[in-house]
């Protein structure tokens, strides 16, 4: 006989009700003022001060404050052998518990308030899914950062081979300041710009504001006034995508500062970044199901790519399954290997097509929006008085669509490793799939009436993790179902009529 | 010859994967049809109220009316019977195998190791039809494999059947 292992490292588990951080009872006030300080700033500054002003802002103040104090009273958490239970809600008492052994997933989350106070908030999800939002979850919002490592290392402690104390890991990839260059790549700093200008507008609107009396406001609304659209269109659009560039840098660095990504002796992979709000996210390898390497038109061109793990557990609210943040493609290729611990990532596997008859219902998949809508301006034309120029500038639309269509034919594709189904697809926003094979537990068949008339079929797998399910569309008949029956044996094959 | 060869639209061709083995009840055509009967009637009820209310009503209301009529009266009649040649539902020693849909089909395979939960539903059309929906949930966020317009009995046996063979599988499902 060989002699027995060394018993994991004992954390001890308060077996008592305990409360959040009384620091709470500040934090979660502050948090709440800190996103209304946009709103209290133009409340107090740019209206007329009348007395109402000042009163709906103090009352609004006042029921945040009272609400963060209530909350804290209302809410305590305990952690017993099998069970962690949390009770809370000021109005409607919620009583929540989940089975520690069902635990996969503990994510760390600390926003500026939080920071301030060295709190953390501790997000703790199982593998349910999740019927309506929130269930198979138990968040802790917040105890103390230390607080919140020890319970990390409770709750997943379970596979734990004797962590060495301060656990640093291995580190897998960090942050590059050349990575900065993939942030105006994406559309986040124009969609922020729009948000935030519909705010403004929505806000000048409530409050009456007087934004004529401001100099700087009056002149460029004069200026406007007065140019040619000829200068008027090229300047804007200079502006905008200058605001945009900015807009999105600035959230790159608030979400990816400090991006760390480590392997921990418990089994886990670790994700650290973010500057004001930062997160700590840690998957256990066992319940990741695989990674999707995302492609984005624009960050294509710069041969940039986004990495997002497959796992059960993590729902994608925030990002939180997120590997790598936009950066060189091979960057995010090695990142994906290593966290799959194979020498090359499967989503870089020569990619099989599928039959020409694919590219046919790609294109008229892509052509035919495209020809409704010219008719519809064609209509509104004809109906509605529209300029004509509208509907034939549109019709530039038809010819790119077909190459839409052809570029999406050209990506479509599948393979199967001995691990991995891996499927890709998309040009607007392509991305690569990398399914364990194990983690399918299930199969749905699509065939609509077209699909059939072309002998194709869209076989999408159903697995527990991430999206829940994940298609391969357009494969040839005979094609897709050997994939389906090689990709998960003796399951499909007893239904296969034999040639 | 089989019945369904006489409507080239219901004919449908085989491919690779067989059918499943088993028919639904027959009183589910029935259903389906009742169904689309709610749905047309709504509709064209909805046109005839404005037709009724208004003073002037527009001119292209007597069209829509029309072509709703007719498209209503295709529909009751030919998707209730495709359906009927569609839906079929098979339990094996290890899967689910079910098919449902008419323009567009959908096979459904769920392996029983898999299985987390096996309900029967009865909506209120359905209890006059004495008719049951089997759901089949696996550990999946999306979309539980559904057997509708089972006979009750036969329902009611094939969740006793699964929740015996699911409960003799080892696995946690994920």
């Amino acid at each position: 006989m060989t002699s027995l292992p060394a018993a994991p490292e004992y954390v001890e588990a308060a077996p008592e009700w305990g409360r959040l951080d009384p620091r709470m009872i500040v934090v979660r006030p502050l948090n709440e003022l800190l996103g209304l300080l946009p709103a209290l700033f133009a409340l107090i500054f740019l209206g007329n001060a009348e007395t109402w002003r000042v009163i709906v802002g103090a009352a609004a103040a006042g029921v945040i404050i009272l609400f963060g104090l209530l909350s804290w009273l209302t809410t305590k958490y305990r952690i017993t052998d099998t069970q962690v239970e949390l009770h809370h809600g000021v109005i409607v008492r919620r009583r929540r518990s989940i089975p520690r052994d069902r635990i996969r997933t503990v994510d760390l989350t600390a926003k500026l308030g939080h920071r301030l106070f060295g709190l953390s908030a501790v997000r703790v999800g199982t593998g349910q899914h999740e019927r309506k939002p929130g269930e198979g979850v138990v968040v802790l919002d917040a105890v103390t950062a230390a607080e919140a490592d020890r319970l990390r290392k409770v709750f997943l402690q379970r596979t734990s081979v004797q962590a060495p104390q301060g656990d640093a890991g291995t580190r897998l990839s960090t942050l590059d300041k050349r990575w900065c260059r993939y942030a105006p790549l994406s559309l986040s700093g124009l969609v922020s710009i729009g948000i935030l200008v519909g705010f403004l507008m929505n806000l000048a609107n409530e409050l009456n504001l007087r934004f004529s009396e401001v100099g700087l406001i009056r002149r460029v609304f004069g200026w406007l006034g007065r140019t040619d659209w000829t200068t008027l269109v090229p300047v804007t659009a200079g502006v905008v995508v200058v605001l945009s560039v900015l807009a999105s840098l600035l959230g790159y660095l608030l979400q990816n500062h400090n991006y760390n990504l480590t392997r921990h002796h418990d089994g886990t992979v670790r994700v650290r970044r973010g500057l004001l709000t930062t997160r700590s996210v840690s998957i256990e390898e066992k319940r990741l199901r695989g990674v999707a390497l995302h492609q984005p038109l624009l960050l294509r061109t710069a041969d940039g790519a986004r990495l997002t793990a497959i796992t059960t557990g993590l729902n994608r609210q925030g990002g939180s399954n997120l590997l790598v943040p936009p950066a060189p493609r091979t960057e995010a290729e090695r990142v994906a290997a290593d966290v799959l611990a194979v020498s090359t990532t499967p989503t870089a596997e020569p990619i099989t097509s599928h039959p020409l008859r694919a590219r046919t219902r790609r294109i008229v998949r892509a052509v035919v929006p495209t020809v409704v809508f010219v008719a519809v301006l064609y209509g509104l034309h004809v109906v509605a008085d529209w300029p004509s120029w509208v509907w034939l500038l549109s019709l530039v639309l038809l010819p790119l669509s077909v190459l839409v269509g052809l570029d999406r034919y050209r990506v479509l594709g599948h393979a199967l490793t001995d691990r991995y189904l891996i499927s890709r697809s998309g040009t607007l926003d392509r991305r690569t799939v990398a399914l364990q094979r194990t983690g399918i537990i299930g199969w749905k068949l699509t065939r609509t009436l077209f699909q059939r008339r072309a002998h194709l079929f869209t076989l999408t797998a159903i697995t527990a993790a991430g999206n829940g399910a994940y298609p391969i569309r357009d494969l040839g008949d005979a094609q897709g179902l050997a994939v389906a029956d090689e990709a998960v044996p003796d399951l499909i094959r007893q239904f296969l009529i034999k040639p | 010859m089989p019945a369904g060869d006489t409507l080239v639209l219901v004919s449908e061709s085989e491919w690779g994967l067989r059918a499943p083995a088993n028919l639904v009840s027959k009183r589910a055509v029935a259903h389906w049809a009742l169904q689309a009967v709610v749905l047309w009637v709504v509709l064209l009820g909805a046109q005839g109220v404005v037709w009724a209310v208004s003073d002037s009503p527009p001119r292209w209301l007597g069209y829509t009316a029309v072509v709703s009529a007719v498209v209503g009266v295709a529909h009751i009649v030919v998707m209730p019977l495709w359906r009927y040649r569609v839906h079929r539902w098979e339990t094996t020693a290890d899967a689910v195998f079910t098919r449902s849909g008419w323009v567009t089909q959908e096979w459904r395979l769920a392996p029983i190791s898999r299985i987390q939960t096996v309900d029967t539903g009865r909506g209120p059309l359905q209890q006059l039809l004495k008719l049951s929906t089997v759901t089949v949930t696996t550990a999946s966020a999306r979309g539980p494999v559904t057997i509708e317009g089972l006979d009750a009995d036969v329902a009611a046996r094939i969740v006793d059947e699964l929740s015996a063979t699911t409960q003799a599988t080892p696995g946690d499902a994920t």
